[in-house]
């Protein structure tokens, strides 16, 4: 055989050898992102299936009887709703304001750097841990007692560091330009922030709040010694009341009580499911939508 | 507020005016004066120094963190950064950036944007002054059946007249032009200078420009500007004809920069 004719096939085989390589790479690729997709379908053909069937308007709509073995999950919903509302109420504006300090006035210099330091260790804590705080300081320490305030207030510390991030990262995808022009103007730096960069940063505030708050809706830990009540008679009358909310009942009646249809659990795990579900594609529709109208 | 057609009589005197970001100096010992209702041109290769000298005119220098100054910039003999507030500066000594650069509200909003923040809430003078300062950076004609649409809709050489209207509605004496046309086509840019020529009868205009025709063919006088320094300063036909410092002569006659 000639050189010319062996180097040919060596370079054959180099080049059958990356595409199999490449075949190979791509086949694990896409096993895993199916595996992430399936495990998703899964969780929710579960309960879609097991829990559908249960759903009624007299579910959704009504008190529990026969020890939560029957009739609905109607004050957990309320409860729930009325959870994110005043957490919504405490971390936007604490957020929003936050995270306005930290683009558009503060200096890098070591007490800002350990305010950012302590909202990146804020995301990290584990969600038992801040019921029990919440527990401690709300409860105990400000005697709101087991309330709908104590809860939302923990829930509103949990879900901060969700909304200042994200409200950092719309304020800081304003231009630059539009802050120079507003100064250029005339405009003090208030009014610069207040007119030529919040406006412009308000969907991806939006989203990020959205986002965070779907997640504490869906928290058991913060609320479980905050605001949560096994079973009340009636539906909370003002904030000092406890509540009862979806996943500590979705708790309760999974462990605490015998006997019970499983496809009454199953649908009120739908019913949680559904409420942060339909919390996310809002937050993902607000996006797109507010994407496409974007003018810069 | 009654609406008056002002006439720019304000004079600005330079003095040894150095400025430097951090430790980088970008201006060194600058001395000239602007006389009222002049369009002093400013030309000179990049880092030479220009923006930074039309910036520390309106204070917008301040803005950059590590922002050091000396020297004395006086506005009728009064010290612009410590007689003024740095507002009441950029009020009276208006801007336009080198990119047409309108925020994302209507035409009118971007127009009144200015006079808003200052608490002007008439409606028939925030119209007023919309018409007239649209008719001013000539625009007028083109805007007047859509000024509630986006601004973003005009074209460039629209939106940097937009830019300029804006800036004259907040009626102040003396407008800086930062390289107005560096992203405009010829004929939007003729537009512009015929504008800028036009407001000469009423203010003062210093025009930051990296095309030294255009310099010679709107300002009243030049600076040229090499390293941060103000290498010379005279009337236009003199800086083009018979500039007294070589490195004016190269850089006018192309032969640098």
């Amino acid at each position: 055989m000639d050189p010319a004719t062996r180097r040919v096939q060596a370079a054959d085989r180099q080049w059958r050898r990356a595409e199999l390589i490449q075949r190979v790479a791509f086949a694990l690729l896409f096993i895993a992102t199916l595996l992430v997709a399936l495990a998703s379908v899964l969780v929710m053909g579960l309960i879609l299936i097991r829990g559908a069937p249960w759903l009624s308007w007299e579910f959704l709509t009504t008190m529990p009887a026969r020890g939560m073995r029957a009739g609905g999950i109607f004050p957990a919903i309320v409860g729930t709703l009325e959870l994110i509302g005043l957490t919504v109420v405490f971390a936007l504006p604490m957020g929003v304001a936050a995270a306005i300090y930290l683009t558009e006035y503060a200096r890098d210099n070591w007490m800002n750097r350990f305010i950012r330091l302590a909202i990146v260790n804020l995301s990290g804590v584990p969600s038992v841990v801040y019921g029990l705080f919440g527990l401690g300081l709300f409860v105990i320490f400000c005697r709101f007692g087991t309330s709908l305030l104590a809860g939302a207030l923990t829930l509103a510390i949990m879900t901060l560091p969700v909304i200042i991030t994200a409200s950092e990262e719309a304020l800081r995808s304003v231009p630059q330009s539009f802050r120079e022009v507003s100064h250029s103007l005339g405009a003090s730096r208030w009014q610069t922030v207040r007119h030529a960069v919040l406006p412009f940063a308000v969907p991806g505030i939006m989203t990020g709040t959205i986002l965070g708050i779907s997640r504490a809706a869906g928290e058991t830990a913060p609320i479980l010694f905050t605001v949560a009540a096994f079973y009340v008679p009636r539906l909370p009358h003002s904030v000092f009341d406890q509540a009862m909310a979806l996943p500590y009942h979705l708790y309760v009646l999974s462990t605490q009580i015998p006997n019970i249809p499983q496809a009454h659990r199953y649908g009120t795990a739908l019913v949680l499911l559904l409420l942060v579900l339909s919390l996310n594609v809002l937050a993902v529709v607000l996006r797109a939508r507010f994407r496409r109208k974007r003018q810069w | 507020m009654v609406v008056t057609a002002r006439v720019a009589t304000a004079q600005i005197d330079v003095q040894d005016w150095s400025v430097w970001y951090g430790a980088v100096p970008a201006l060194r010992a600058v001395n000239l004066d602007i006389r009222p209702r002049e369009i002093l041109g400013i030309i000179g290769p990049a880092q030479s120094g220009k923006t930074s000298f039309l910036q520390s005119l309106n204070r917008m220098t301040e803005l950059v963190p590590a922002f050091r100054c000396a020297g004395r910039i006086t506005l009728d003999g009064k010290d612009l950064y410590r007689d003024f507030d740095s507002q009441d500066v950029r009020y009276r000594i208006g801007m336009v950036f080198a990119l047409p650069l309108p925020l994302p509200l209507s035409i009118r909003e971007n127009v009144t944007y200015g006079p808003r923040l200052r608490g002007e809430r008439t409606r028939t003078r925030l119209e007023e002054l919309t018409e007239r300062s649209l008719r001013a950076a000539s625009l007028w004609e083109e805007a007047k059946d859509r000024l509630d649409r986006p601004a973003m809709t005009l074209s460039g050489g629209q939106q940097q007249r937009l830019c300029i209207a804006r800036t004259l509605a907040m009626e102040p004496e003396i407008v800086l032009f930062d390289e107005p046309c560096s992203g405009l086509d010829p004929i939007s840019t003729a537009k512009v200078e015929d504008t800028m020529v036009q407001l000469k009868s009423r203010y003062t205009i210093v025009l930051v420009t990296n095309n030294t025709k255009q310099a010679a063919r709107v300002s009243d006088r030049v600076a040229f500007f090499l390293m941060g320094e103000l290498v010379e300063l005279d009337r236009t036909d003199v800086i083009f004809t018979a500039p007294r410092d070589p490195r004016t002569n190269d850089y006018v006659t192309g032969r640098v920069g």
